[in-house]
């Protein structure tokens, strides 16, 4: 009955997700699970999704509005890091009323796979996604064997 | 004797379609901010591009949402997911003074940006105050 009630309400479930979890994390103290030491609190910016296939592997930062030249990006041996400066420009005439976008100096450093060659890394940016591509070594990758 | 009970049935598929729906969709990060002239939002949609982009408009409310489309190679596999959602979608209620027919809307590098103007009897006015 109150369907349409609730619905104007903007909070997304995915956000009633989110919220749970963080009720979750605290109950259960952030302690009990182990986490990568190199890991984040959730909601850090940018978002960051990482995939790899035998050949290589794909590092999507979710960063809007970045100027691609800001971006200091580095590898050593398997630790990738990314840094950066984003600025919202803000509009001193007017009143906001919500001011979620980040706004500021971000660094992120991700642990990739341990076969990634270093020296062959590539970036590229487009519509708000960074995408860095690192090759894995040759030696690594999977061989099929036959048997004689 | 078993009383049976009537219960308006819903089919599991539209349930679950449903449940689907709301999981998957992420509420992107805005922001909302009002001048002289009208309202902007700025909403960050990275991985959208131009034709992915739907923004809706009415008298009332404002809808925009958007298709992530990143560049992926075959057989890719996830070692690690901060974003789990393929869509964005977010919506807000307008009211009467803004002009929505003459909406404006820009997209780069995944920033959308969607301007509302005013009408022009609601932008406010300097009152000058004369002095005797």
């Amino acid at each position: 009955m109150f369907g349409s009630l609730w619905g104007s309400f903007d909070t997304s479930l995915f956000d009633e997700f989110r919220r749970l979890e963080g009720e979750l994390d605290q109950l259960f103290g952030r302690g009990s699970l182990p986490a990568g030491i190199r890991a984040t609190r959730r909601g850090t910016f940018p978002p960051i999704n990482v995939g790899g296939t035998p050949e290589r592997v794909d590092v999507y930062l979710f960063a809007a509005g970045l100027d691609p030249k800001s971006l200091d990006i580095s590898i050593q041996q398997n630790l990738l890091a990314v840094s950066g400066d984003r600025k919202v420009p803000v509009d001193e005439a007017a009143d906001y009323y919500r001011q979620e976008r980040f706004d500021g100096e971000f660094r992120r450093v991700i642990t990739l796979p341990d076969d990634v060659d270093p020296d062959r890394v590539d970036a590229k940016y487009r519509d708000g996604v960074l995408q860095i591509t690192v090759q894995r070594r040759e030696a690594a990758r999977p061989r099929q064997i036959t048997v004689n | 004797m078993t009383a049976r009970q009537e219960v308006a049935k819903r089919e599991p598929t539209e349930v679950q379609a449903k449940a689907r729906e709301h999981e998957l969709v992420l509420a992107p990060a805005v922001d909302v901010f009002e001048n002289a002239h009208g309202i902007t939002v700025q909403a960050e949609m990275p991985g959208v591009s131009k034709d992915r982009l739907n923004i809706q408009a009415d008298r009332n409310s404002l809808l925009i949402e958007g298709d992530v489309m990143i560049d992926m190679p075959a057989g890719i596999e996830a070692l690690y997911a901060d974003v789990q959602a393929t869509k964005y979608r977010r919506s807000f209620v307008l009211s009467g003074e803004l002009e929505t027919d003459q909406i404006e809307a820009n997209l780069k590098d995944g920033v959308l940006t969607v301007r509302i103007p005013k009408r022009a009897e609601f932008r406010p006015r300097k009152i000058e105050v004369r002095t005797a």
